[in-house]
């Protein structure tokens, strides 16, 4: 048994040294590969060790060193975080997998730089979910920005390097000039950056300074996506598809809303957000400005033909239901909100690893192409179609039980914007999943001869990759036990 | 006395005395390691000097026995040792650099000279941070002037004469303004030893001349350290000049400009007087900001990247300045910390271009096309310290901009927090010019048969790019240094 200290540093650890190693292997695809999963595997069960403790109660801490006088780079694990690590490690051995039958499928370019920027960015993740302030949130924040960004330009052509430049733009100028301001106000106010429960402003700040930092926060946290800076992630689409599966499906994008959710929690306080208003809480406007990220991005989504770039509204769509049930601050819709971190993370991943087959088998991009493709590749758009459901909210995908929390949470704290929002973006969601089903099981294929090589299932690894994160969806359905545990552990989750 | 008593004089006269001895040796060899041992020996009596002022407080050192304010006085305090390494430290650095490089660069018969020169602008500048005397100052300036105008001079294209001959006229302007100034401040106290200037001011403090010396000398100093709108001398004498001299520039001769600006505001004028008779505060203030801005968009627009990088220098001692107008100590830890890492960032920057000019024949963004590809090391560290120059966590310029927040955010002037950070995208615009052109371009087929770079270039620079990073994970010892030397400074006159 290992330590929670020592588990704390390997989990950063094992990522940078596997792409170490991964760079050395360059020559030997065999071998890099190999050490991409073992790396992942090892990931993996260093995060494991640490949920026992976490359940137990306890916040396994590690302190680094000093890197401005006064601000420690220091680690404390927390039920968030705890759950966050689980996800991004968890799925990136699948996505590992689904990455070798992908890259090799597709032979591209430049493999070994994938993989060491792959397993960076995970490293990246890992300190951002462990991070216990506020400082070292945002260095490894930037970080994962920087290592993403040659896998986001990954081909390396004109189109490459211009969403490459949206992105970086997008996601290093809020980050700047925005949350870096943010964090040196919190240090100049409170006198520390630490993560601390029930939030470290509390009572140090009016209403208008603590809306005008919230919003410094929420704008400043540009990987949330919240509009108007949503527009690095379609962008981010250029990336091979195994990146846009695990990181803008997952890893990154799940980054900017766990912050957002750490940063109500643990630096505004639940209580201090709802309490200190103008009449209603400071964090209403938030509520608002999610909520019409969800229903703009969904119609965006509605007539997007390019399926990634469908998928990539959806997400920005679904990773606005986390922001505005954090933003609702009632036990109910917290609880939602972390649910709906897990839940859109499988689901969406399965969406992509679809995406990315059906490119890798058929050569089709735009959803206009997949007529009839369900008879060639069952398995991909079975699961496909479980994926969709989750992403609709319906039964028996785990998307159903976070909507469940959050619709409850907003009826509880009688928020019938967000219900409103909820309840249309479903029809939305439906209105542009749906048609893809339909498409790919019911209609006959396009007449033979124009793109007619028979094509089954994509490589092997590809497809057991989708089909494990699609299980997971319905498996999730019928025990959301783990999850919902460590959600109701944090702070301000607990019905007073 | 031992040797160690004797280390502030060393200081200088090591790398003083040296100098000639290069030209009598005139033997290119012979002279390289007489230059590599004075430099050496200038970097531990610095280091030296140093720890012996964290432990026992300011070193008073009166020449030739003679008490000050008779005499000249040499004196480190925390924030002089601070300088001292950094000026020592690099050229330590750049100097085994320099034996490969100016084989490209500069003309065999010539090579004894450079070194020459090298060891008097080294002196020069110790000299300057070191002394406690107001003239001596101005001697200094001028010895490390006049050796820079000459290394300068040395670069491989006729432009080179060009960029001294106007770094010359634009110098010699400052000095003579510098030492109007100086006149002015003998005239009212009748001394020349900073610390006795600074006490006996009081009793003449406001006057007129007291003033105009205030302004002559701002403006002498400003002319040196480049600060915008007086930088036209700066971007053509970084560009044309040799790659080892672009280096040793960049990391050291506006830095210590800046010292000397810090020393005569804080230690001599007084801060009281400084900002609060003339709006000195203001004026600084807006050209550090127009600085920032005008010099991060023209570096954009650049094509050459030595030049891109000069002009991004502008910008950066923008920050600096900055920090020195909020009269606060997190502003000027700011700037004493951002010294010394911009420093060692674009010093790393100029080496790290040395290798590409030799390898690829030039910095044009044309030339340099694929470099990624050709050069992944070099590229990855000029990547390294583009990003210490936008300020990112976790490389050494957050560290200063970080300071600067804090110390606008102390003030509650939230404009000026969003100035900083919005001219830091501009930053990220010009490096990644150099991103773009490295990484997405294939290499020119013209640019293949270069050399590889000697390890004598490649360790120095590798050492630098090294601290930018280091200095910006673990920032305890510089910025510490330069919290304790701004606490000094602000302490001593209040």
């Amino acid at each position: 048994m290992v330590a929670a200290e020592q588990a704390i540093a390997l989990a950063l650890a094992v990522p940078a040294v596997g792409a170490v190693a991964i760079a050395l292997a360059g020559r030997a695809p065999n071998l890099r590969e190999a050490i991409t999963l073992l790396t992942a595997a090892l990931l993996l069960a260093c995060v494991a060790t640490l949920l026992p403790e976490v359940q137990r109660g306890a916040q396994p801490a590690l302190t680094l060193w000093t890197m401005v006088p006064g601000l420690q780079i220091a680690f404390a694990v927390e039920p968030l975080g705890m759950l966050f690590a689980l996800i991004a490690s968890g799925l990136w051995i699948v996505n590992s997998l689904y990455s070798i039958g992908y890259m090799r499928g597709n032979a591209e370019q430049k493999q070994t730089r994938f993989y060491v920027c792959f397993a960076l960015a995970l490293a990246a993740t890992m300190g951002i979910a462990f991070a216990g302030n506020l400082f070292t949130l945002f260095v490894f924040y930037e970080a994962l920005t920087l290592v993403t960004y040659p896998l986001v330009t990954h081909h390396g052509t004109d189109t490459a390097r211009n969403g490459g430049r949206v992105y970086l733009a997008v996601l290093m100028g809020t980050s700047i000039v925005l949350l870096l301001p943010a964090l040196v106000f919190v240090w100049h106010v409170a006198g520390t950056t630490d993560f601390t429960a029930g939030g470290i402003l509390a009572g140090k700040l009016g209403p208008a300074a603590l809306a005008g930092l919230l919003a410094l926060c929420m704008f400043g946290i540009g990987k949330a996506a919240l509009m108007p800076f949503h527009r690095w992630l379609p962008a981010a689409m250029v990336a091979p598809t195994p990146v846009s599966a695990l990181l803008h499906a997952v890893a990154v994008v799940k980054a900017g809303v766990f912050s957002v959710v750490k940063v109500v929690v643990y630096v505004f306080g639940v209580d201090n957000l709802a309490q200190a208003g103008f009449g209603g809480s400071v964090a209403t406007w938030l509520v608002g400005v999610s909520g019409f990220t969800i229903v703009a991005a969904s119609v965006v989504a509605l007539k997007a033909d390019n399926l990634k770039r469908r998928l990539a509204y959806s997400t920005v769509s679904q990773l606005s239901y986390v922001v505005m049930a954090a933003a609702v601050l009632v036990p109910m819709s917290l609880v939602g909100a972390v649910l709906h971190i897990a839940a859109h993370a499988v689901g969406k991943i399965t969406l992509f690893f679809a995406a990315g087959a059906v490119y890798t088998a058929a050569h089709k991009t735009e959803v206009s192409q997949l007529d009839g493709i369900g008879r060639r590749m069952p398995w991909t758009m079975g699961a496909f179609a479980i994926a969709a459901l989750s992403m609709i909210g319906l039964p028996p995908a785990v998307g159903f039980v976070s909507k469940w929390y959050m619709l409850s949470g907003a009826m509880a704290a009688q928020q019938w914007f967000a219900v409103a929002v909820i309840v249309v973006s479903t029809l939305l969601n439906a209105g542009y999943f749906l048609p893809i089903v339909y498409r790919a099981f019911f209609v006959a294929p396009a007449a033979a001869g124009d793109q007619g090589h028979p094509h089954g299932e994509a490589p092997w690894p590809m497809v057991v990759a989708l089909c494990t994160t699609a299980a997971a969806t319905v498996v999730l359905f019928f025990v959301p036990d783990l999850p919902l545990a460590l959600a109701h552990q944090l702070p301000g989750t607990r019905v007073p | 006395m031992s040797l160690a008593a004797h280390l502030p004089a060393l200081q200088v006269v090591v790398p003083l005395l040296a100098a000639p001895l290069t030209v009598l040796l005139r033997r290119r060899d012979l002279a390289f390691g007489v230059a590599l041992v004075a430099s050496w020996a200038a970097l531990a009596a610095a280091v030296a000097l140093w720890l012996q002022v964290e432990s026992g407080g300011t070193v008073s050192y009166p020449i030739g026995n003679w008490p000050p304010p008779w005499g000249i006085e040499y004196r480190v305090d925390r924030l002089t040792a601070f300088v001292l390494v950094l000026v020592a430290g690099v050229a330590a650095l750049v100097l085994p650099y320099s034996r490969a490089s100016i084989e490209a660069e500069v003309p065999p018969q010539q090579h004894y000279l450079f070194y020459t020169m090298f060891l008097l602008c080294l002196a020069g500048l110790l000299g300057i941070t070191i002394t406690g005397d107001a003239f001596n100052v101005f001697v200094f300036l001028e010895i490390s002037s006049l050796a820079t105008y000459v290394l300068i001079a040395l670069g491989r294209d006729r432009r080179a004469l060009v960029a001294s001959y106007q770094y010359l006229i634009m110098g010699t302007i400052g000095a003579t303004f510098f030492v109007i100034g100086v006149g002015l401040l003998y005239l009212m106290t009748g001394t020349l030893n900073l610390a006795d200037m600074g006490r006996r001011l009081a009793d003449v403090h406001g006057t007129r001349p007291v003033l105009a010396a205030l302004a002559f000398v701002t403006v002498g100093i400003s002319l040196k350290l480049a600060l915008f709108p007086l930088h036209q001398w700066l971007p053509d004498a970084y560009t044309h000049a040799p790659s080892a001299v672009s280096a040793f520039l960049a990391a050291t001769a506006t830095k210590v400009a800046v010292y000397v600006l810090v020393r005569f505001y804080f230690s001599v004028f007084g801060h009281s007087q400084v900002f609060g008779r003339l709006p000195t505060q203001e004026v600084m203030l807006l050209l550090a900001l127009a600085g920032m801005f005008v010099a991060s968009a023209i570096a954009i627009l650049q094509t050459d990247l030595k030049r891109l990088f000069a002009y991004s220098s502008v910008a950066q001692i923008g920050y600096i300045v900055l920090g020195l107008s909020f009269d606060t100590t997190s502003g000027l830890t700011a700037t004493i910390v951002h010294l010394f890492n911009h420093g060692i960032t674009k010093g790393a920057v100029f080496l790290l271009l040395g290798g590409v000019a030799l390898v690829m024949g030039g910095t044009s963004l044309a030339r340099i096309q694929g470099l990624g590809r050709r050069m992944p090391l070099t590229s990855f560290g000029i990547v390294l310290c583009g990003l210490s120059l936008i300020g990112v966590p976790g490389t050494a310029g957050f560290v200063g901009k970080w300071y600067l927040i804090l110390a606008a955010l102390e003030q509650g002037q939230w404009w000026l927090v969003f100035m900083i950070v919005a001219s830091s995208l501009l930053a990220v615009a010009y490096v990644w010019r150099f991103v773009e052109a490295a990484y997405f371009r294939e290499p020119r087929q013209d640019t293949a048969g270069g050399p590889p770079v000697p390890w004598s270039m490649v360790v120095p620079a590798a050492l630098l790019v090294v601290a930018t990073v280091y200095f910006g994970i673990d920032s305890s010892l510089t910025a510490g240094a330069a919290a304790r030397a701004a606490a000094d400074l602000l302490g001593g006159l209040r």
